[in-house]
């Protein structure tokens, strides 16, 4: 599983692809803690970009629901953006939806983040 | 090993259908029936059979029993919540007359899994052996103590006078009882439960309810995947949606549909059949679990098929 990061302005994005299962749920989740406490620490934004994931199973599942967690005892800001239809079902039949804020595309949950972070990616080299 | 029939599957306390409920679905069914030809009982049945389960029938409210039928002699089962009530008077009425040999397997000793017990009639009848497997040192103190005073009028003495036997299975150890071999296998729950692998004339059935599966854990998840591993039935407390599992019901000691799916997969099961249904959840919450279930299963395959089922009191599934 590959995992890309950006930073745009206070906020983080985090762009793994490819499949987060029982294989790949550890590097998802090593890679995860030390931008979650850094975010966590400057009450700033985390943004998980799954337009490249297309398959996650329960314990992938597990690594977002702590990294919520995390974020929210930080009065921090997580979202998951531009889910495939596979992963956005498999959101809904797990009530992950009820529990994350999912939102349809990238731009949008940087918009929620704030308006540094929109104007940044915005004016990110194409 | 011929199937299953199951006699409880509400999990936590028995349910009923309520006046409210059945108001629901008979309007529900009448505005179904508007222009429909409904002259004979024929044509009835037949409009019945094509309405959803969930409007025309009821998964039900007893809790957790399920009865083996391995196409000998004595009867097997799984657990003694409220369904061995009906269950029991149905043995009386099938084989009347002739002393029976009831054989049940215990997951645990939690109150719905063992409240049928003083209502089991065939354990009054004189010639009748009633004989309990479980891996709990407490499993004769549990079933004794439900029938001392405040809690019970009759005494367990008194009303079995000596036909309920008690037998220790290790967990891990194959066990021949009424013509299966029988594996029990440790499950977290408050109290610990045990999972149950039937195998018989080429056939395995796993009973596996009350168990939380910690999603951190791959030795956990690889001991679940062996034990289930080519199962023709699976059934599986899928009580949770996996959310509440592992958020605000996580060390509540049950499971979801979201880890029945992927175990079974992983195990190459050939069908799930989920059951400890959540007693809050009416008929309509369960059917549309079942259809998300289902979906999910046919999104994330990647073997062959697997069925999935929901079950009720009075589902028989053929093995």
């Amino acid at each position: 599983m590959q995992i890309a990061t950006h930073q745009y302005a206070d906020t983080t994005v985090v762009a793994p692809a490819g499949r987060i299962d029982h294989l790949s749920a550890a590097a998802l989740e090593s890679a995860l803690t030390p931008l979650l406490a850094e975010a966590a620490a400057r009450k700033s934004a985390l943004v998980l970009d799954f337009a490249g994931v297309d398959y996650i199973s329960s314990v992938g599942l597990r690594v977002l629901m702590i990294a919520a967690r995390q974020m929210r005892a930080a009065q921090a800001k997580l979202s998951v953006a531009a889910l495939q239809s596979v992963v956005a079902e498999i959101f809904s039949i797990s009530r992950f939806d009820k529990v994350l804020v999912v939102c349809p595309t990238l731009e949008t949950a940087l918009a929620q983040s704030s308006d540094a972070a929109l104007t940044a990616w915005r004016a990110r080299p194409a | 090993m011929k199937g299953v029939r199951f006699w409880g599957t509400r999990g936590s306390l028995p349910v009923a259908l309520t006046a409210q409920g059945l108001h629901g679905k008979l309007r529900d069914v009448l505005r179904a029936a508007r222009g429909q030809r409904l002259d004979s009982d024929a044509d009835i049945d037949r409009f019945l059979a094509g309405l959803p389960f969930a409007l025309a029938g009821t998964y039900g409210g007893h809790s957790a029993c399920v009865q083996i039928d391995t196409g000998g002699p004595d009867y097997v089962l799984c657990d003694m919540g409220s369904g061995l009530r009906p269950f029991g008077q149905a043995a009386m009425t099938q084989r009347a007359g002739k002393p029976q040999t009831f054989h049940i397997f215990m997951s645990h000793l939690h109150w719905d899994h063992i409240m049928g017990l003083p209502f089991f009639v065939p354990a009054f009848i004189p010639g009748n052996r009633v004989l309990i497997y479980g891996s709990h040192a407490e499993l004769e103190m549990a079933l004794r103590r439900q029938q001392e005073p405040p809690s019970f009028p009759v005494g367990f003495d008194t009303i079995f006078e000596g036909r309920v036997q008690f037998v220790h299975l290790s967990p891990g150890v194959t066990h021949e009882v009424a013509g299966l071999r029988v594996t029990s296998m440790l499950q977290r729950h408050a109290g610990d439960s045990y999972g149950y692998r039937f195998e018989s004339q080429g056939k395995v059935l796993v009973y596996s309810t009350d168990s939380e599966h910690p999603l951190a854990d791959p030795a956990h998840t690889e001991r679940f995947v062996q034990f289930f591993r080519d199962a023709d039935l699976v059934i599986f407390d899928a009580m949770y949606s996996l959310a509440d599992a592992i958020s605000v019901k996580a060390d509540w000691g049950h499971s979801s549909n979201v880890v029945g799916v992927e175990l079974c997969q992983l195990a190459g099961a050939r069908r799930l059949c989920m059951t400890h249904h959540e007693p809050v959840f009416d008929d309509a919450a369960i059917e549309a679990t079942l259809a998300e279930t289902r979906r999910l299963e046919e999104i994330t395959r990647s073997g062959a098929p697997l069925q999935v089922s929901a079950a009720y009191d009075g589902l028989e599934i053929a093995l």
